[in-house]
C-alpha cells in the first residue's frame, strides 16, 4: 500500500535486547505503513513486542543494549540513522508521545501550564504570551472545561482522566504529524475511557495527525481504530482494516483472542482459553510459525517453514498459511466467531 | 437464609484537620448499603474507582473497622471480631486480590504460601499438609514442582491461579475476588475465570466479585449491584440490570463498555454521547440535593433502583416490567 498520504514507513525493524550478554529479537521484521487521518492499532497481549515497536519509534533505547535493523522512514527521514539531537527535532515536535500511567509521566513539582509550554519552549519560537494563549487552547482542545484554572494546578489536583487529557495536550503542543498513544486508556474508568478515546479521535480530525494506538483491549480498537495490526511474540501475524479484522478475522491468533474474549452470548458457558504460553525472548524459535505450539491440533503441513504474509483481500494480511485449515477444535468446517 | 445478609452498612473515615486535630469531618466511602448474598452464587459489585466496592469487600473480610451496620454470617453479626473468632468466620471467607504479585510474599515458597491457611486453621501432619497442597495446586492446574519455587518465578496467570488456590485451601463459603482479573491479559483472563467457575461448580462457593468490568462481570454473575458514591444505585438479576436498566448512572456504565462489533460503532457512540447528555444535565432528577443516590425502591422482585418512588414506577413501566 504505497500511497501518498504514506508519511511513516517501517521497513523490515527488528529490535533485539541484550541478555547475558546475548541479543534476543524482541520484535522481528515488522513492517507497517502509517498514513494521516488514521488511527492504527497495535493489539497483542503483554510480552508480544507492541510498545517495544513504539520505543523504538520513538528512539527510546539505549544502543548499547539493543541491536536495530531495519529502516524507519519519516516524511523522508529515516529515524534510525539520527543521532541523539537530530532525534530531539523529531520527538516532541513532530511525533508526540502519550503514555500509560499519566500520573508518572508528569512531573508533580511543576504546573500544568509550565509542563505543556515546556515542549514548545523547545520546538517553537512562540513568545511567552503566544504560549500562555496555546496552553489555554490546548487545554480546551481536549476538554478541560476549566483551562485557566487547571494551568494553574498541580498534577496531584487533578483526576486521572483530567492527567490524562494534559498528557494528550502535550503530546499535540506542535501539532505534530504522528502521535503514539501506547495503552492511553489502561489506568482509567470506563467512562473516562470513553471519553478519552473520543478526545483522540477529535484531535486527529482536526490536526490531520496519524495515530498509532496500542492497547491490548479488543473493544477499544474496535470503537476507535481504522486499521488494525494484530502482534504475537514479536511479530505481526494480522493487519487489515478494522472492518476486516474484526468481521472475518482469519489468523488462529485473531480468533482465538476473540473467542477468548466475554460476550453477550456465552454467558454460562466456559471461556476459550488459548493453550500453553507466549514463548520468552530466549527461547523464540527461529523458524516455523509461533503460534503453532499453541494450536497442536492443527497439523505441521499446514504451517510454512518461514511464515510471510499472505493477502487474503486488498489491505487485509495474514501470516502463514495454517488459517487455511484452521478451525477450533470443537467446530467442524467453517467457523464464525 | 442468605449466606450473609449486608444491612445499611456504613464505613466513614474521619478527616482530622486543626491544632487539636479534631474531627471535623468524614470521608462517607460505603454509605449505607444493603444486599444480600446467596450460597453458591456470584454476587457482582460493579462501580468506578472510588464508589467504594473495594471497601465494602474489605469490610466483609474483616480488614476495614465498619462504623455502623450489621454483615449478618449464620444469624450473627460478624462486624465484632469476637463472633468471627468464634463462627471461624475467617475461615469460611476467604479473599482473591487484583494484583498477584504483591499478595504473595516474595520470599516464601509456594508450598509455605498454599500452607499457610492450613496452618493457621487445620494442624494437619506434615504429609497430609503437602497431600493437601498438591490437591490444591491440581485443581488450579499447576503441576507438583512448582511447590518448590518462587512467586516471582510465574507468569501472572500462574500467580492469580496461585492466590486462587490459597483462597480455597479452607474450603471457604465465600471468597472475596476484588479484581481479580483486571491486571490480566485476555487468554489468561478467560483461565482464570473459568477455575473460578469451576470452582464454584465443585465446591458450592459463593463469589463476591468486585469489578468495574461489566463485560467480565455479565459473563460471571448472577445478582449484581451497581455503586456509585457509597451508595447503591441499582440491585438486580443480570438480565435486570443489562437488558433493563432503569438508573441513569448505570446506563451510562453500559453505554462507555466497548463493542467489538465494528458495524456498529457510529450507532453506539451516539447512544453513549445521548445517555452522557441526559446523566450531565439532568442530575437533580437521579440525585437528591446533596448529589446523593436515593433510598432503593423494589420495582420487581429481583430488580431495585435508588430513585424517587414515582420516577422509579414510571421509568419501570416504560421498560416493560412487572410492577412489584
Amino acid at each position: 500500500m504505497e500511497t501518498a498520504s504514506n508519511f511513516l514507513n517501517i521497513k523490515d525493524v527488528s529490535t533485539a535486547f541484550k541478555i547475558n550478554g546475548q541479543f534476543y529479537d524482541a520484535i522481528s521484521h515488522i513492517n507497517l505503513q502509517v498514513h494521516h487521518d488514521e488511527i492504527l492499532a497495535i493489539v497483542g497481549e503483554s510480552g508480544c513486542g507492541k510498545s517495544t515497536l513504539a520505543t523504538t519509534i520513538m528512539g527510546l533505547h539505549d544502543p548499547a543494549e539493543t541491536k536495530i535493523s531495519g529502516e524507519i522512514d519519516f516524511e523522508g527521514t529515516n529515524l534510525l540513522n539520527l543521532d541523539d539531537d537530530g532525534y530531539n527535532d523529531f520527538r516532541g515536535a513532530k511525533i508526540g508521545m502519550i503514555f500509560q500511567d499519566p500520573l508518572s509521566a508528569l512531573n508533580p513539582l511543576k504546573r500544568i501550564e509550565d509542563q505543556i509550554s515546556e515542549v514548545m519552549d523547545y520546538h517553537t519560537s512562540l513568545s511567552k504570551e503566544e504560549k500562555h494563549e496555546r496552553v489555554l487552547q490546548l487545554l480546551d482542545e481536549v476538554g478541560i472545561v476549566n483551562p485557566k484554572r487547571t494551568a494553574h494546578q498541580f498534577p496531584h489536583e487533578l483526576s486521572g482522566g483530567m492527567r490524562q487529557r494534559v498528557i494528550i495536550a502535550i503530546a499535540i503542543a506542535c501539532k505534530p504529524d504522528l502521535i503514539i498513544a501506547d495503552e492511553p486508556t489502561t489506568a482509567l474508568d470506563v467512562t473516562i475511557q470513553a471519553q478519552i478515546l473520543d478526545v483522540l479521535r477529535d484531535i486527529q480530525k482536526e490536526n490531520h495527525a496519524g495515530i498509532i494506538l496500542i492497547t491490548h483491549d479488543l473493544g477499544v480498537v474496535a470503537e476507535t481504530a481504522d486499521r488494525v495490526a494484530v502482534m504475537y511474540a514479536g511479530q505481526i501475524v494480522e493487519e487489515g482494516t478494522a472492518e476486516q479484522v474484526f468481521n472475518t478475522p482469519e489468523h488462529p491468533y485473531t480468533r482465538s483472542l476473540l473467542r477468548s474474549m466475554p460476550q453477550r452470548d456465552n454467558e454460562n458457558d466456559d471461556l476459550y482459553v488459548i493453550k500453553g504460553n507466549v514463548p520468552s525472548l530466549q527461547k523464540m524459535p527461529s523458524t516455523g510459525d509461533r503460534f503453532a505450539p499453541r494450536i497442536p491440533w492443527v497439523p505441521a503441513s499446514a504451517h510454512e517453514e518461514n511464515p510471510s504474509m499472505h493477502e487474503v483481500a486488498p489491505g487485509h494480511e495474514v501470516r502463514c498459511t495454517c488459517y487455511k485449515e484452521f478451525s477450533f477444535p470443537d467446530e467442524k468446517g467453517s467457523v464464525t466467531v | 437464609m442468605s449466606l450473609i445478609e449486608i444491612k445499611d452498612l456504613k464505613v466513614h473515615y474521619p478527616i482530622r484537620t486543626g491544632f487539636w486535630n479534631r474531627i471535623t469531618d468524614s470521608v462517607r466511602a460505603v454509605d449505607g448499603i444493603t444486599f444480600n448474598i446467596e450460597a453458591g452464587e456470584t454476587y457482582g459489585l460493579v462501580g468506578e474507582s472510588g464508589s467504594g466496592k473495594s471497601t465494602t469487600g474489605k469490610s466483609v473480610v474483616g480488614l476495614e473497622k465498619v462504623t455502623s451496620g450489621s454483615i449478618m454470617y449464620k444469624g450473627v453479626d460478624i462486624t465484632k471480631k469476637a463472633n468471627r473468632t468464634k463462627l471461624d468466620y475467617n475461615q469460611d471467607v476467604q479473599m482473591i486480590f487484583q494484583d498477584s504479585l504483591s499478595s504473595l510474599n516474595p520470599r516464601k515458597r509456594i508450598e509455605d504460601i498454599i500452607a499457610e491457611p492450613l496452618r493457621n486453621f487445620e494442624h494437619l501432619s506434615k504429609d497430609d499438609e503437602k497431600l493437601r497442597v498438591l490437591q490444591l495446586l491440581d485443581i488450579v492446574g499447576l503441576d507438583a514442582d512448582a511447590l518448590y519455587k518462587y512467586p516471582h518465578q510465574f507468569s501472572g496467570g500462574q500467580r492469580q491461579r496461585i492466590g486462587v488456590a490459597r483462597a480455597v485451601a479452607t474450603n471457604p463459603k465465600l471468597i472475596i475476588a476484588d479484581e481479580p482479573v483486571s491486571a490480566l491479559d485476555l487468554s489468561v483472563q478467560a483461565q482464570v475465570l473459568n477455575f473460578m467457575k469451576k470452582i464454584q461448580r465443585e465446591f458450592g462457593i459463593s463469589y463476591l466479585f468486585i469489578s468495574h468490568d461489566l463485560g467480565v462481570v455479565r459473563h460471571m454473575c448472577n445478582n449484581i449491584a451497581i455503586m456509585n458514591r457509597g451508595r447503591l444505585v441499582e440491585i438486580g438479576t443480570r438480565e435486570d440490570i443489562y437488558n433493563h436498566p432503569l438508573h441513569i448512572y448505570t446506563k451510562r456504565l453500559l453505554a462507555a463498555i466497548p463493542e467489538t462489533n465494528v458495524n456498529q460503532r457510529a450507532a453506539h457512540r451516539a447512544s453513549r454521547l445521548a445517555v452522557e447528555k441526559i446523566y450531565q444535565e439532568q442530575q437533580s432528577k437521579y440525585y437528591d440535593e446533596n448529589g446523593e443516590a436515593f433510598p432503593l425502591i423494589q420495582v420487581s422482585p429481583t430488580h431495585a433502583v435508588a430513585l424517587p418512588e414515582n420516577i422509579a414506577k414510571q421509568l419501570a413501566s416504560q421498560e416493560g416490567e412487572v410492577q412489584a
